[in-house]
């Protein structure tokens, strides 16, 4: 295997007293689709975070293809071919589907304010450019019919499509996806695991996903990273991470006292994928 | 005749009031301050012209001036968002609102001491200049101030429809966090959004000097553009022109045609208008907000 595209070293990130990510090494390679899974505050956003450069770790290294992600700023991100998509979702709420998709085009439109303007051949050339990746992306997702539509009159589980397609108009080489799956249906679901899969092989994007629904990330992920109050628990296979003591101890306790709420909660979600 | 000479200077200086109210929008939209020196910045714009080319200050070339007074104006802008509010992040409203009302007393103050505490008019190559058409007669310092801002409204248009950048700015005002992860650096966007205020600025000013007199309390003309801006719905574009067109059509025609010894009432007829429009459409004219679904 060559130098990984995604490689976190030692990270560790405090919030006061809290220590949202503890020493964390991971790396994720080219192709592949990588999951976070762990309870709630474990530190699986805040990973995406210290990624996006919302934070900047105490401690630790951040490298992406090459370069020092720790460098950057938020904004210089998807320069380098990161995307991602947020857990409640942030989309421009007064703009069309189609606008949305056009906005994740920013960072390969190269004009200049007059050239727009008096929108010149050059312009107009790129302009249909992009038109046509946007295009792309919609008929990939079948957004065909919600193109004109004001995102604040959408439901919830077309944003979310509508936020993935953002993303992918961006042309990213890793694509970021926080819990891709919550609040959507168990048939949408489904239709974010084939989305997910067409992703990594047919368009070659390598996915970094947190994700809840063990379902989903069983179906989709080659490596999976099981995160508790911030630390590792368990790094391989879907089935190995799930099979791992240290996991199931995370998830269920370790004294036979059932902690409910988790344990149903993984129940139900291997349940809702199968 | 009469009625349409007065809806003629009206709406003249209902494009001024709308400019002014255009510039408290763009800000508005863009960073979610209300910016109460707006008023100020126009003052300021009208005078730098000013300073640029009247005879008793550089004697500039006029049109060279208004060239120069926007580009001051830009610089000015860009400079206060970088340098002062840039570091109020995430200070509340009431701190930003209250900064912007002592740096309009501030403006007022320099403009007082570095031009003039008294009125002085514009020097243009148009001064007294008017038109005669059929039985109006039209002075082209009128005429001027609604072309100018047709034009200035359509190449606005045309930068936010069309440009990288102005996509980019309407990208930054509707969700930051996402224009961040588009690639957009947020921050020297507003930069610039203030920048862009401070040129429409400039041009309000020049527009509404080019027809009267200047003076550091002509700043005070914000509030009344603020009223403008309030009645187009705070947050649209097309709504503060539309708002300041509203008043300033208000303002002549209840003087002419208020009940004898009622002509004052021209003073309060913004204001009287702004609390009707806020009673029945809370969002203004062209509000943008949506019903909340349950």
């Amino acid at each position: 295997m060559s130098a990984p595209l995604l490689d976190i070293k030692n990270a560790t990130q405090r919030f006061g007293g809290v220590v949202a990510v503890n020493d964390v090494t991971m790396h994720v390679n080219k192709g592949e689709v990588f999951a976070l899974v762990g309870p709630n505050g474990a530190g699986k956003s805040t990973v995406f975070n210290l990624l996006s450069r919302f934070y900047t770790p105490a401690e630790g290294s951040i490298t992406f293809d090459g370069t020092d992600l720790l460098k950057l700023n938020s904004d210089q991100i998807p320069s380098l071919g990161i995307a991602r998509t947020f857990q409640n979702i942030e989309l421009f709420e007064q703009a069309t589907v189609l606008q949305n998709l056009l906005v994740g085009r920013h960072r390969h439109r190269k004009t200049n304010v007059l050239s727009d303007i008096f929108f010149t051949p050059s312009a107009r050339k790129q302009e249909r450019q992009h038109r046509h990746a946007v295009e792309e992306v919609i008929d990939f997702l079948d957004l065909q019919a919600y193109r004109d539509k004001m995102i604040s009159g959408l439901p919830y589980g077309v944003r979310k499509v509508v936020e993935l397609g953002r993303a992918l108009a961006t042309q990213p080489k890793l694509l970021l996806l926080d819990e891709p799956a919550s609040g959507l249906s168990v048939e949408e679901t489904q239709d974010m695991a084939f989305w997910i899969e067409d992703i990594q092989k047919q368009m070659g994007i390598t996915v970094l996903m947190v994700e809840h629904d063990m379902g989903l990330v069983s179906a989709v992920s080659n490596r999976v990273m099981a995160l508790a109050e911030g630390k590792e628990l368990a790094t391989g296979t879907p089935a190995e991470v799930q099979s791992h003591p240290a996991v199931i101890e995370a998830y269920l306790g370790t004294s036979g006292i059932q902690k409910g709420g988790t344990a149903d909660k993984k129940k139900t979600s291997k349940g809702a994928a199968a | 005749m009469d009625f349409i000479q007065l809806v003629i200077s009206g709406l003249a200086n209902g494009c001024v009031y709308g400019l002014i109210a255009l510039g408290f929008v763009l800000i508005y939209k863009a960073t979610e301050a209300v910016n109460f020196a707006q008023g100020d910045f126009m003052m300021i714009g009208a005078f730098v012209c000013l300073g640029f080319t009247n005879s008793d200050f550089l004697g500039l070339n006029f049109w060279l001036s208004i060239v120069l007074a926007m580009g001051v104006m830009a610089i000015l802008g860009y400079l206060f968002d970088w340098g002062i509010l840039r570091h109020m992040s995430g200070q509340s409203q009431t701190s930003i609102v209250i900064l912007t009302i002592a740096v309009g007393f501030i403006l007022r103050f320099l403009a007082g001491s570095i031009w003039s505490h008294e009125p002085v008019s514009l020097e243009t190559p148009f001064a007294g200049e008017y038109v005669r058409a059929g039985g109006l007669v039209l002075g082209v310092d009128e005429i001027l101030i609604i072309v100018v801002t047709i034009l200035l409204t359509f190449g606005l248009y045309l930068f936010f429809s069309r440009t990288k950048l102005g996509v980019a700015m309407q990208a930054a005002s509707q969700n930051q966090l996402a224009a961040y992860y588009m690639g957009i650096p947020v921050k020297r966007i507003q930069s610039l959004v203030w920048a862009l205020s401070g040129v429409v600025a400039a041009v309000a000013g020049i527009l509404f000097a080019s027809k009267g007199a200047i003076d550091p309390a002509s700043g005070l003309l914000g509030i009344k553009a603020f009223a403008a801006a309030a009645i187009g719905g705070f947050g649209s574009l097309p709504g503060a022109l539309v708002g300041g067109l509203i008043i300033g059509l208000i303002e002549p025609l209840s003087a002419r045609y208020a009940p004898d010894g009622f002509a004052g009432i021209a003073r309060i007829a913004p204001y009287a208008i702004l609390i009707i429009v806020l009673i029945f459409r809370p969002g203004g004219l062209f509000s943008q907000t949506q019903k909340k679904k349950v």
